[in-house]
Parts: structure tokens; sequence; C-alpha cells
């Protein structure tokens, strides 16, 4: 055991992997001699040579799109977008090839593909480096989305990614990467994927947070705690194929369902999640199911991200709410 | 090297024989003996006759819609003579006579054209991808199959094909910018039909040619006679050998002309003039060949029963991508992924509960 945080227990899931297969790659910009603007890749290039951790030139469209060329011939490609924001020339490759070629060469061409980018807000970033697009992606056929909360889901969840024979898009929490310390076994362990992992126990409401928000419900967990609610907290770790009988039996235990996620409130993951309750435990609703989510609007800059941001006090305001309706 | 003698930036173009089958470069005509210009003659005209049976099958309703290859068959069988059981083809979706080179059959295009993924699986051809829609994007997929092959130090080489349209797509430059930092071992071959649907080349780009654009990512580029069989295989070999060797990769422009529309759907009489096709009729790849063999004494035994030879084969496939057996609700759920998520199973399920209830109703 070790204690790590996120940016370190990728590194080590992406060092055991490159260690145990010879097929797998890493590059994208400024991941090889720098170890990418997050240090994630920090030592590999060093350790396994320029041939397999690597600096591309600066095209997220070729980054993925020679990564699925690479995938059909023989290489496990994980790839590294820089940011949220700078994955959207890449989506053509995405949602156009990678995320199809296995149906459409029915099953001769597997696509064993990660693609990594640092998603979310509140670093106090640039413009662009503050999105959560994780709804864009899940809604694309073909593949999985991907995003862990703590040190030891980032490596057991990559791990199972890089040995996915399909394409998986594993999105990485930036303003937790070195916010978490937790200790996290040195051996090669994997989490499935697809599985959501009930956090706490609780028989008031149930919360569903996935990502940097799961810190903040926790936070907001210790409020309503002190006030006497008892709360269910959910981690989804799987966006998609996404675990709706975790969720359901919760909900059926509970009767009231709050989800939380950073990205715009419409047409996410929340609205899916809504889906899920009216689809799966309709009968067992007490209450209006309430998403606390980021508002139809572009993430802030710093200055405005306060308002946009979500917070525990927030998250516990809506579970009151809940509660007592 | 034919790449320094034909300077794109000099707008040069490398032909060997001109519209009468008469050499003009008698220096560069490769060494082929009588046996292999038959058989290269003979790939052009079957892939002639499948093409045309191809559209006629779509007139006849029997297929859906169809991209045309006719006039562009030298540059399809010069390359097919090139590329090696081991060698990998990317295909735009106009590559007919490569692809059949390649061991795809007429069945698995028709299936295709059919609108049945299944003819996406080629059964018999080695390392060819499915044809590709979304315009220029499978030249990113070659350099990642060319960074494959270098890292895996294997024997083998990547041909994709792009037409002039496609050239003024982020992905074209993109993958010629990667493929000159990766050094690998591509030919990237632009087919410039002159028209990208009715878009003229002219309105794509301001460079005096497409192979220029080469040069700005460090790799050599030429522009070849794409209705001259003998100047495509002699620009293909000398890629072939070139990237072999290890020396990274190698852009060609094939000039040509797509004699028939964009596809079935199209109709060419909107932008384009009886002259101009009159014009670049003169330039058939297969007549000119067929002069050439004929100047020099080599004669096509029957070529009209030859073709009613083609036609029965042909015909026969298309028959059996008829009676392929019906479409499944397995075919639409079964590849989305390696395993089947329970998401999809509860879909299909639910579909398969309306499907009874269909049935019980009538």
């Amino acid at each position: 055991m070790s204690v790590m945080t996120i940016v370190q227990a990728i590194n080590n899931a992406l060092d055991i992997k490159l260690e145990e297969d010879k097929s797998i790659v890493v590059y994208g910009e400024d991941t090889g001699l720098e170890g990418g603007v997050f240090r994630v890749t920090e030592g590999l290039q060093k350790k396994y040579g320029v041939e397999r951790v690597f600096d591309s030139p600066l095209a997220e469209s070729a980054i993925v799109g020679a990564g699925l060329g690479m995938a059909m011939s023989g290489l496990r490609p994980i790839v590294e977008l820089q940011f949220d924001g700078f994955t959207y020339p890449a989506f053509n490759q995405i949602i156009s090839n990678v995320s199809r070629m296995h149906n459409r060469s029915r099953g001769k061409y597997k696509v064993p593909m990660v693609i990594r980018f640092p998603y979310g807000g509140g670093i106090n970033a640039l413009e662009h480096h503050s999105e959560s697009p994780e709804a864009l992606y899940a809604h694309i056929p073909g593949i999985k989305v991907v995003i862990p909360s703590t040190p030891h889901d980032a490596k057991g969840l990559l791990i199972s990614a890089i040995e996915s024979d399909d394409p998986v898009i594993f999105m990485e929490p930036k303003r937790i990467y070195r916010a978490i310390k937790q200790e996290v076994s040195d051996e090669k362990f994997s989490i499935p994927l697809g599985k959501a992992k009930v956090l706490t126990e609780g028989t008031d409401v149930t919360v569903v947070a996935f990502g940097a928000m799961i810190r903040e419900c926790q936070k907001a967990l210790q409020m309503a705690k002190e006030a006497g609610i008892s709360v269910e907290l959910i981690d989804l770790r799987t966006i998609y194929p996404i675990d709706k009988a975790t969720i359901a039996e919760s909900i059926k235990k509970t009767g009231k369902f709050i989800i939380v996620a950073e990205a715009p409130e419409s047409f996410g993951v929340g609205a899916e999640l809504m889906a899920i309750a009216n689809e799966e435990a309709f009968l067992y609703l007490e209450a209006p199911p309430k998403r606390v989510m980021g508002f139809d609007t572009i993430v802030p800059m710093a200055k405005g991200e306060p308002f946009y941001l979500i917070t525990p006090d927030r998250i516990f305001y809506e579970i009151e709410r809940t509660v007592k309706f | 090297m034919i790449f320094n003698d034909f300077n794109p930036q000099e707008d040069k173009i490398l032909r060997i024989i001109d519209n009468d089958g008469n050499v003009l470069n008698k220096e560069l005509l490769p060494d082929l003996d009588e046996e292999t210009l038959i058989k290269a003659y003979k790939a052009m005209l079957y892939t002639r006759t499948a093409d045309q049976m191809a559209v006629s099958y779509q007139r006849q309703g029997r297929m859906y819609t169809f991209p045309p290859n006719l006039g562009q068959e030298a540059i399809h069988t010069a390359a097919g003579m090139i590329i090696r059981e081991e060698d990998w083809l990317v295909p735009a979706f106009r590559e007919l006579g490569v692809m059949l080179a390649k061991g795809v059959t007429m069945k698995e295009i028709f299936l295709y054209y059919s609108g049945n993924e299944h003819g996406s699986n080629f059964k018999q051809a080695n390392h060819v991808l499915p044809i590709c829609v979304p315009i220029g994007s499978q030249f990113l997929h070659a350099t990642g199959i060319g960074y494959s092959i270098k890292y895996q130090k294997k024997d083998e080489v990547v041909f994709p094909f792009i037409g002039d349209g496609g050239t003024s797509e982020g992905d074209f430059s993109e993958a010629l910018n990667f493929a000159g930092v990766w050094k690998v071992p591509v030919i990237y071959t632009i087919q410039n039909n002159q028209y990208a649907i009715s878009v003229p080349v002219k309105s794509q780009t301001n460079s005096i040619n497409l192979a220029i654009k080469a040069l700005a990512f460090g790799i050599p580029g030429i522009k070849v006679d794409g209705n001259d069989f003998f100047a495509m295989y002699v620009a293909y070999k000398e890629a072939f050998d070139y990237a072999r060797a290890g020396n990274g990769a190698v852009l060609i422009e094939a000039l040509t002309y797509r004699k028939g529309a964009h596809t079935t759907s199209d109709d060419p009489t909107k932008y384009r003039t009886k002259e101009e096709e009159q014009e670049w009729d003169k330039t058939d790849p297969l007549s000119r060949m067929k002069k050439y063999l004929e100047n020099n004494g080599i004669r096509i035994e029957d070529e009209e029963k030859l073709i009613e030879e083609y036609k029965l084969e042909i015909d026969k496939q298309f028959s059996e991508a008829e009676n392929f057996p019906p479409y499944d609700l397995d075919d639409v759920f079964g590849y989305m992924y390696t395993d089947m998520p329970e998401i999809l199973e509860k879909q299909k399920a639910d579909y398969k509960l309306f499907q009874r209830w269909k049935e019980n109703r009538k």
C-alpha cells in the first residue's frame, strides 16, 4: 500500500500496464518529456522510451484518429487530450469512427483504446478549461465513459478501461487530482466498468454523483447528519453503460432522489438518472427527484465560477427541501 | 528518383504513354512482361464491368445508392498490383479496383450497398478497412497504422485513399503532418477526379496542384497522370520501395476524371458540360492501355466474350448477396460492444416483446 493522489494512482496504473503489455503506447500533447501539463504521465517516457510514451503534434483529431488506426493494427493506445474544452476537434473521429468500427466491421476490428482527459471546474483556469462534457460522450453508441472520484477507483477503473476491447473515454476530475490522498494497493487490481458504488448507506434520500462532486456531496452529508437526515450516497463511476440496478434499488429504499453533477442541467446525465427513477422506481417515489447541476450557461470564468460551482451547502439545501417535501 | 524529377512546385506531371498509347518516356516505361500487361488490362476491365453492373442493379431498384468508379480504373489496378497481402488498404469509397485486388468480393460490395454491414466484414481480404464515408477521416487511421507497423517492426505498407475534395479537410493535413513527424510507411493517394460532387478542384484550393501540399509536411509529393496505367504503376513502385525502406510517407496525386456521377443519386449534367466530358474521354485509361497493347502487338483474346464471362460471374455474386440471410435484430445490437451491456440487452428484449405483440395481433 502507498498513499497516492489521483494523479499518482493514474500514473501507477499506466506504469503497471506499460510494464505488462508491450502493445500499449501512451501519447498526446506534452505527454512525453514533460509528463503532461498535470504530470500524470511523469517519468513514464524515461522508463519506457520515446517510442512508447511520447509527444504528438498538437492536433486532437489526429491524436484520436491515429489512435484508432493503431488500435486496429495490434496496439492498445492510451491517448491524452489536454483539457475537456480541447476534446471537440476529435469529436468527429470519436463519434464517426472510433465508436463505430467494431459494429461497422461486424466485429472484425476491435478498438482497444482509451481516451483520457481532465475535466471540470474549480481550479481558476482560463476559458475552455473547466467543462464537463460527459453527456456529449455518453450519448455516443459504442463508447464507454468512466469517471473516477478517488485514487483507488482511478487506478482500478483505468486498468479495466485499458483492458477493455471497446473504446473508453476516461475523464479525470482535475479539481481533485491532488486534493485527495488515499492508501492504494501497489499491486495490480481492477474495478469492473458499469458498476456504481454505494459509498454511504442511508434511508431518507438517495444522492447520486460522480467525479469531483463526490467530495462536495460528502461534505453535504456531514451537514445532513448534523440535521438528522440519513443520506445514501452513490458514486456512479461509469457514466455509460450506466448502472440502473444499483440506482433503482436505492430509490426504492429511500423514495427520494437527488442528482449532483457540474455539467449543464438540461439533457445531461441528471436527465438520464431522472428517466431511470421514473422507469425503474416510479411507484416508490415520494418526492419529485431533483437535479443539482450546472446552469444551462457557459461555465463562467474564475470570478463568476462561485455562482456556477455546486457547493456542499447548496447540495444540503436541496437535500433538506427534498426530504421535507 | 522520380519525386525529384517531377517537382510539384513546377507543376510537373508523370506521364508515360499518350492518349494513343504511344510511349512518351521510354526511360521510365516499366519492364512488365506480356502476361502481366494482359493481367492488368483484364483487372481494369473486370473493375469496369463490375462497376457498371452495380450501377445497373441500382437502376433496377435492387440495390441502394452506389458511387461509380468509371474512369478511375488505372489508379486502382496499378495500386492493386503493388499492394501485397500483408499491406493495408484504407479506402475512401471509390476504390473498387484496389479492394478487389486485395480480395474483397463483389458479393461483399453488393451486400454493403444493399444496406447490410456484413458487406464491410471482408472475409477473405486481409488488412482492408471498411470504406470511409466521413470525408478525409480515414487518412488519420492510415497514419496510426503506419505507426503500428513501425513500432512492431513489421514489413508492411499502408495505402490510404482520398478524393480531391477531401484535401480541404483538416484531417488530410493533420494526417500528413503526423506522417512527416513519425516517418511512417504510408503511401497517401489523392484521386483527383476533378469534382467533389459538383464542386470543381479550383474551388477547393488555390494551390497549383494537390501534390504540392506534401512539401509543407516534409514528405515527397508527385502529380501523376492517373489515367495512364504505366505512370501510376511506376509512381506506386517507387513510393512502395521508398516507404518500405524506412524513408517515410509519400503523397501521390493521381489526376483522373470521374466519368460517372458522384453517386447514383447525383446528376452531373447540372455542373459540367458534354464538351468537357468528351475531352476527358480521350484520356480513358482502358482505351489508352488497349492502344498501347495493340501498338505492341499484344492482343486481348475475344474481349466481348470475356466481358460476358465477367458478367455471369458478377451476377452470380449479386445473387449471393441478394440471398444473404435476412437482416436480424441481432445484427442491430450484436456488434456495438465486444460484450453487450445490459442496457442494450433490455432494449432488444423490449423490442422482441413488441414483435410478439405484433405477431399475435395479426
